[in-house]
């Protein structure tokens, strides 16, 4: 029969690794009800069982959502047994989620990682006593070399099958007699619930979360804050949390006491040299810019591109050209070629060419997180974010904005944090995404000359300021509750497993490539038939007389204070939310010039001004992103409230702004 | 003599004495290991003055000077 088991764990203990060892590729990967924490459920290759890797955690807090996801989740469902892996090099630490753990009162197995570096630091554990002291099976490993992996399912199925509880941790005295006290208060009404020794130890630590779901009496309460009276008044300067985590420690201390013989002496680690040059006060900035513009390079420049090429020439020249001829020989009607060819492979091939730049970018992103190397950029650019009201770790998402804002919002994943990976969320479009080029090349082609190079680079600098300005406003309004602090282990550098960095890249590009096949297909539908049929449902070719042309009449209006109140100008904006390179080709089609830029640079100083045309690409510039864009939003955020919060940002500020530099501007161009 | 983390300046060790601030940082703290008694060694400051990486228990830590500014330390 197939067990369930729970995987448990410290950020940077080799967690993932260890389940991708145990499930290879058999996993599920979706959110947490309400959350966006990542919610991975998989089977073991060998028996079949159920394996939810938690999230990585240092304690059960109830301060953060990944904590109280993970336990109410034991509680909750009733793990066979927990799979507890700690880092054997910085096992004080990890074994004080272990402590906690062990509370719950379910089986638990206790996986020490990192055997090989173990080894070569020369240290000797005693696993047999630790595992006697701890009351749970201990399995020295190596997830990364796959050393006693193949003993981990036997030793857990036995675990399973045995059903033994660990031992309970000894505390100091004053601290046992605190817990004793109140499980003794507990003992009455909840003597058959086995998570009562974690509920007890919570309460001491004043867990609110614990406290309500008790629903102590009146008597019961004021007997609790007695005895934690009376506890707090046995230590100096102790209040019940630091005197419950002290508790914790000095017990770990003695259990290693006990097992761990630590090897005298100790060289210098890898990890420390790299750092003296990585984080480096000179050092540390250049090197960093030289590795996002490496990554930028390889994603966005040639070998992106490349492969870029190789997929548009497989959607247009030989997909689009095969369908083609299937339709013409099939004799089909000319609607049915627009629909497929234009719509459907161009729609939808359009989005998918983004695809391999997107693997290149989780390829560069994984890697850099497994490494160790994105907590240290985490480190070096704090200080420069939080101006601006986000942390360190934003840096990534938001610079990979200039490439293409989809990828970026999913990159905001890495950020643990949830107000600061909303405020990401909501500043990363402001970054000009590579797509909004050729509209600033076309347009400042037309109309500014010699300057035109300036004022491209200026929409750059506009949307870096608008973001800044953004970031500081929202900072002091909406975001303004932020005591989470910037507490952040710097873990040692390790060289990632290929396995886990291809899964993790794999799942992003399958959520991108479902969204492809489902939103981003149906809104490529909507817009063509919109494009191609008029109010009275007749097939046009002019998309003018169609439906989102008298949209784009009815809405042209709105626009003439910001200088641009052709219709065709409304049009190309709404086609600009399929992909915004669809604006200039848009605007080619309805001026009657086709797809040519040339041609439209010609005729657009016609019926644009140079003020109304710096107007138009600010409006290009920060307006609402593609349904791509907007489709990764709405998936990181969780949160339709906060999608539309974002749209509605968007709207409002390239309205103001566009408005603002057009009645400027025009009283100077 | 007593110092804030935050004052204890680099390649310095200290021990804790207490952690002066409440709610969600301090468990953050006290959960990573930071209680009275454990010793502290600052070891480098971020290029930018802020934040600083201490070492503790055998690992790295870095936490911003606002959140250092609360923990005393004995040198």
């Amino acid at each position: 029969m197939p067990f369930k088991f729970a995987l448990v764990g410290n950020p940077n203990c080799g967690k993932t690794t260890l389940f991708n060892e145990l499930t290879g590729s058999k996993q599920y990967v979706g959110n947490w009800p309400g959350v966006t924490v990542d919610k991975k459920i998989g089977y073991t290759r060998e028996g079949g069982h159920e394996v939810a890797d938690l999230p990585g955690i240092y304690s059960l807090s109830p301060y953060s959502m990944e904590e109280i996801i993970t336990r109410d989740y034991i509680i909750q469902s009733k793990p066979d047994v927990i799979l507890n892996i700690v880092d054997g090099t910085n096992i004080e630490r990890n074994l004080y989620l272990t402590l906690q753990v062990m509370e719950l009162g379910r089986p638990v197995v206790l996986v020490v990682n990192m055997l090989d570096e173990i080894e070569a630091r020369g240290d000797k554990f005693d696993w047999e006593r630790m595992g006697a002291i701890l009351g749970a099976q201990v399995l020295p490993v190596s997830a990364r070399k796959g050393t006693n992996l193949k003993k981990l399912i036997p030793v857990l199925e036995r675990a399973a099958k045995e059903k033994r509880k660990p031992n309970l941790p000894v505390y100091d005295h004053a601290t046992q007699n605190a817990l004793h006290e109140i499980l003794v208060l507990l003992s009455g009404r909840f003597s058959q619930e086995e998570s009562i020794h974690f509920y007890a130890a919570k309460l001491i630590e004043g867990d609110s979360h614990v406290l309500k779901k008790l629903s102590l009496n009146d008597a019961e309460r004021k007997e609790l804050t007695a005895i934690i009276a009376r506890y707090e008044a046995t230590a100096k300067l102790g209040d019940r949390e630091t005197m419950m985590a002290d508790a914790r420690y000095k017990y770990i201390s003695t259990v290693i006491a006990k097992t761990v013989e630590r090897n005298p002496a100790r060289k210098r680690s890898v990890s420390e040299y790299i750092d003296m040059v990585v984080t480096n006060r000179v050092l540390a900035i250049p090197i960093f810019l030289l590795i996002i513009f490496c990554m930028f390079a390889l994603t966005f420049g040639t070998v992106g591109a490349t492969i870029q090429g190789w997929l548009e020439y497989l959607f247009n020249d030989l997909i689009g050209v095969w369908v083609h001829d299937a339709l013409v020989s099939a004799n089909a009607p000319q609607w049915t070629f627009s629909l497929l060819i234009d719509a459907i492979i161009g729609g939808v091939g359009g989005v998918l060419v983004f695809l391999p730049q997107i693997t290149l970018l989780f390829l560069c992103l994984s890697f850099l997180e497994d490494s160790g190397y994105m907590a240290r950029a985490a480190f070096i650019m704090d200080t420069f974010m939080r101006k601006i009201g986000l942390s360190g770790k934003s840096f990534i998402p938001m610079l990979m904005g200039f490439g293409c804002t989809t990828p970026a919002v999913m990159a905001a994943r890495t950020l643990e944090n949830e107000r600061d990976r909303r405020l990401t969320i909501l500043l990363t479009p402001f970054m000009s995404c590579g797509a909004r080029l050729p509209i600033y090349a076309v347009f400042a082609g037309a109309f500014f000359g010699k300057m035109a190079g300036i004022v491209i680079f200026s929409m750059y600098v506009l949307g870096l300021v608008i973001a800044i300005v953004c970031g500081f406003v929202l900072k002091k309004t909406l975001f303004r509750d932020n005591n989470a602090g910037f507490i952040m282990e710097l873990p040692p550098y390790r060289l990632p497993s290929m396995q886990t960095i291809l899964i993790h890249t794999w799942e992003k590009c399958k959520g991108f490539l479902i969204k492809a096949g489902t939103i981003i297909f149906s809104m490529t539908v909507v817009i063509w038939f919109l494009q191609h049929f008029s109010l009275t449902m007749q097939y046009v070719t002019d998309s003018g007389q169609s439906i989102i042309g008298s949209l784009g009449r009815l809405l042209a209006p709105v626009f003439a204070p910001l200088g641009f109140g052709q219709w065709e100008a409304s049009v190309s904006l709404l086609t600009g939310l399929v992909a915004k390179e669809a604006v200039v080709s848009t605007m080619g089609i309805l001026y009657g010039v086709g797809d040519a830029a040339g041609s439209l640079s010609a005729i657009l100083p016609q019926v644009f001004t140079p003020a109304s045309a710096l107007s138009f690409m600010i409006f290009c510039l920060l307006y609402t992103p593609c349904i791509s864009a907007i489709t990764s939003i709405r998936r990181e955020m969780n949160s339709g409230k906060w999608t539309m919060a974002s749209i509605g940002l968007q709207l409002g500020i390239a309205y103001t702004v566009s408005l603002t530099v057009y009645q400027i501007a025009r009283l100077f161009l | 003599m007593t110092k804030r983390l935050k004052d204890l300046g680099k390649n310095k060790t200290g021990i804790v004495t207490a952690i002066n601030c409440s709610g969600a940082s301090k468990r953050r703290l006290i959960d990573m290991g930071i209680t009275p008694g454990v010793e502290v060694k600052v070891v480098r400051v971020a290029p930018l003055g802020d934040p600083i990486q201490i070492s503790l228990r055998g690992y790295e830590l870095s936490l911003r000077r606002s959140d250092a500014k609360d923990i005393l330390v004995e040198i």
